[in-house]
């Protein structure tokens, strides 16, 4: 069986809200699947549903061949879930949720739960009452690390975790994926998918609009540079991979594809550098330039973008963002 | 405005806006009660003799005094036909108030609420601030509806004043008792239970002021609930009393301020100290016990306390004997029976109603866990939905046993140590157990709700006070036959329990179990919603 998680044609309405519209979505056994999209697109509700914990409305899903709806208890066995709101006893300690939670997966691996605590540095005799959000997550985290899930469900796993954590939790992700297990994490940050994705799935509004391995999505993860240079050398726009090329006096701000990051910073260099900051583009940004409805399209068009016909995704290509220069 | 308070404004109409259905309910309820009772007054005692006949009776029953207090002016028919509301009613009121503030301050930081909005422009005591004005707000517009329906209501318009400001008082005292409450303990259930903790304490020291002869005795003046029957409206109006519960407010609220300013955001006064790196909780059946228990030690220490005093008090039944109005009423609410059964009888049917109480709160764990977000936690598991649900509700029903057991034991205990008849134990134990059913039933309502409407948990309490109300006054009312018939505690077999009382109990558990497996059924299908 190659695929894990099967979602087609689901749709999810809360009363008069449609949080998942028609969404398909599929994740193949032993990837690393990074789920993207802006807060309130509908990543937790997938989640939830593939989890039993919220019912279809329409459509069909299967996950390791299960029907989560109605297999819950064989499902569950399988899988490891981190909430993205993580909500713990205020009267219990960290341990003793860890090992309660650990239980009633069926699974209890004392050696692994220590090291992973260790890991995390989290202190297990503390109340949750006094955890901060961080400690929460790193609660929910371990517990379900510890198990011996096929397929790991994570929604915003990282959220509230220090940088170092976050370095701790993607050893831990590379470790799961070494071992042929399945992971899907949520995020609505470009970046962290990035780092640990073999593919990401876009969600927006609640339908998926892009799926595919990173490198594919390539053209999505254009970084924002500005930089101040001594005097501003031409044809910075003809440059491949450099878009939106925007002058002010001495100033420069570009969007620039990772293949085309290394000549135009030659260009720069060489036009005498005087201060430099770059910016991983935020998943508003590519939403903004590549899927933009109504409102957002004429945002775009004020930057000088091209977008697509209102309300319909139009999978953009390298090259084809609108290219405008020396217009300031 | 002191920076602390900055945004109490914002707050104030965040909370009314939250309260928006709740408040209006509960002043319109009080007010429409206080109406229907003055009208009924006067149609049951239209004239004096029988007015000072009800009267002297009822100040001559000690368990009437223990429970609802003295009439001090047999004559007043006011007086006589408020009996019930200058005690019983102001507790129910407290408990309303404790909850509003709770609700307001603790609750919300829990959940995080606060915390959210303390990054704006929140000062520190903007919550309670809110909510100690939101429920001033409530309580004089109770205390001031109720005193002018009592007045439409055909009685004295002084009296009527005296009695809804002390309904106002009196409820405010509470509120500033919840918001010190909700800064010294270290959870909004804490906070709640405390609060409600208190209210018992200072009904019960009342209830043994009033007793004492010739009552009160200095100790209903150290009850709040007390201080309310000592106004003694439509018997004297005595204003200056409503100094004691402003003088309380007075002393309370800052109080209350001033331990906000010393701990912090979420946590208590008392430091937490660490507890075991390893858990011993093996299953939900295990954490709803561990998330339950304390809650059924306290009702179980008071379910003993409560029943010892008022089980001794049959002793004083004899004393009766001569009067026939007191026998005539003792008999009438506790079936044809002797007397001593008559009583014990009425006692335990208390003791079942409150036994429900204790159901419908443990039952609404499943809500305020789900609530809370930790029952997805645990859904994310192999554990099953049904299986999950069913340890909190099987705590429900064992813990309702278990109250009642302790309930008939100890009154039996009481009352076979005041009149020297050990049997009585084994009667009054039987008895008591008689009642578990019915508060399954509540519990059964509490699980339904949950499984079908689990935003309206909280309408489970307000189902059950409406039921308690029907029972103490629906006859004064003029309730139909089938209304009153819907209320389960009205089947539940009186005090001498026998076999007859069997088709009785299997319907009520047959109602039980209905309603159980209809909640489970609605829980099964229904999303998970926080
Ligand atoms: N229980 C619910 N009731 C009503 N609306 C909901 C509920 N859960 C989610 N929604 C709505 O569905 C949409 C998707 O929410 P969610 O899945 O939480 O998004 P994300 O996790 O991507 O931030 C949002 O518009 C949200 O308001
Ligand atoms: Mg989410």
């Amino acid at each position: 069986m190659d695929s894990v998680v099967e979602m087609t044609g689901v749709v999810k309405r809360f009363g008069a809200v449609t949080a998942l519209d028609g969404l398909d979505f599929e994740v193949a056994a032993g990837e690393v699947h990074g789920f993207l999209g802006p807060n309130g697109s509908g990543k937790s509700t997938t989640l939830r549903l593939l989890l039993g914990l919220l019912r279809s409305s329409a459509g069909s899903i299967r996950v390791l061949g299960l029907d989560p709806w109605h297999d819950v208890a064989a499902l569950h066995r399988r899988l490891a879930y981190v909430p993205g709101d993580v909500a713990l006893w205020p009267n219990l300690t960290g341990g003793e949720v860890i090992d309660l939670l650990g239980r009633l997966q069926g699974v209890h691996d004392r050696a692994r739960r220590d090291r992973l605590l260790e890991l995390f540095e989290l202190d297990p005799s503390k109340k949750s009452r006094t955890y901060s959000k961080g400690n929460r997550q790193k609660v929910a985290l371990v517990a379900a690390l510890a198990t011996d899930a096929e397929l790991f469900l994570l929604d915003e796993p990282t959220s509230g975790l220090d940088p170092l954590m976050e370095d701790a939790f993607r050893g831990c992700v590379r470790e799961l994926r070494a071992q042929g297990r399945t992971v899907v994490l949520s995020s609505h940050i470009l970046s962290e998918a990035e780092a640990l994705s073999d593919r990401v799935s876009i969600i927006r509004a609640g339908k998926v609009v892009e799926t595919g391995p990173l490198e594919q999505l390539r053209h999505l993860t254009r970084t924002s540079v500005t930089a101040d240079l001594a005097a501003v050398p031409p044809g910075l726009d003809v440059l491949p991979g450099v878009h939106d090329v925007v002058v002010t006096n001495h100033r420069v701000t570009a969007q620039v594809e990772p293949a085309g990051l290394g000549p135009f910073l030659d260009a720069l260099t060489s036009a005498g550098l005087q201060s430099l900051t770059s910016q991983p583009p935020t998943l508003e940004d590519l939403f903004l330039r590549h899927y933009g409805d109504i409102s957002a399209g004429d945002a775009a068009a004020a930057v000088g973008t091209t977008t697509g016909r209102s309300g319909v995704p139009r999978p953009g290509l390298p090259g084809d963002g609108g290219r405008r220069s020396r217009d300031a | 405005m002191r920076e602390t308070l900055a945004g109490t404004g914002v707050m104030i109409r965040l909370g009314l806006r939250r309260d928006r259905w709740l408040l209006p309910f509960w002043i319109a309820g009080f007010a429409l009660i206080s109406y229907s009772t003055a009208v009924a007054g006067a149609e049951l005692y239209p004239e004096l003799g029988s007015r000072v006949e009800a009267a002297t009776a009822l100040n001559a029953t000690a368990s009437m005094v223990a429970l609802f207090g003295r009439i001090y002016d047999p004559t007043s028919i006011g007086a006589l036909s408020l009996i019930k509301y200058t005690a019983f009613m102001t507790a129910i009121l407290a408990v309303l108030m404790a909850i509003l503030v709770v609700r307001h301050t603790r609750a919300d930081e829990e959940s995080g609420r606060l915390e959210l909005l303390g990054g704006g422009r929140l000062g520190r005591d903007a919550p309670l601030a809110s909510a100690l004005t939101i429920s001033l707000g409530a309580n004089l517009a109770l205390g001031l509806l109720s005193a002018a329906a009592l007045t439409a209501g055909g009685l004295p318009s002084s009296g009527s004043l005296a009695f809804g400001l002390g309904w106002a008082a009196t409820g405010m005292a509470f509120s500033a008792v919840a918001g010190v409450a909700a800064q010294v303990t270290a959870s909004a259930r804490a906070a709640t239970g405390f609060s409600i903790g208190f209210i018992a304490v200072t009904y019960a020291l009342r209830a043994v002021g009033d007793l004492a002869e010739p009552g009160p005795s200095v100790l209903s003046w150290l009850s709040p609930i007390g201080w309310n029957q000592q106004i003694r409206a439509f018997a004297g109006d005595r204003w200056w009393v409503l100094a004691l519960p402003a003088a309380l407010c007075l002393v309370l609220v800052p109080a209350a301020f001033a331990l906000r300013a010393a701990r912090d955001l979420g946590a208590g006064l008392r430091a937490e100290r660490p507890g075991p790196s390893a858990g011993s909780l093996a299953g939900v059946w295990d954490l709803a016990v561990r998330l339950q228990y304390r809650l059924l030690l306290a009702w179980s220490v008071a379910f003993v306390l409560f029943g010892v005093v008022i089980g001794s008090l049959v002793s004083n039944v004899g004393e009766l004997l001569n009067s026939p109005n007191a026998q005539d009423l003792i008999r009438r609410i506790g079936g044809q029976a002797a007397l001593t059964d008559a009583f014990l009888a009425a006692e335990i049917s208390i003791m079942g109603v409150l036994a429900a109480a204790y159901g419908v709160s443990a039952a609404n764990h499943l809500r305020s866990e789900e609530a809370s977000g930790h029952t997805e936690a645990l859904l994310g598991t192999a554990t099953t939905r049904i299986r999950w649900a069913a340890s909190h509700f099987a705590f429900a029903l064992a813990g309702v046993t278990v109250l009642l057991l302790l309930a008939g034991v100890s009154i039996g205990a009481g009352a076979a140590s005041a009149v020297g008849d050990a049997a009585l134990v084994g009667r009054s134990t039987v008895a008591a157990l008689a009642q578990v059913p019915a508060a399954w039933v509540l519990a059964g309502v509490a699980l339904a709700v949950f499984g079908w409407a689990p935003r309206l948990a909280g309408m489970v309490w307000v189902f059950l006070l409406a039921l308690v109300a029907l029972g103490e006054f629906g006859v004064l009312w003029n309730a139909p036959e089938w209304l009153m018939e819907l209320s389960p505690f009205r089947h539940s077999p009186l005090l001498p329990v026998d076999s007859g009382a069997v088709p009785a109990l299997a319907a009520l558990t047959v109602a039980a179990a209905a309603l159980a497996a209809l909640g489970f059924a609605g829980w099964r299908r229904r999303d998970l919603t926080a």
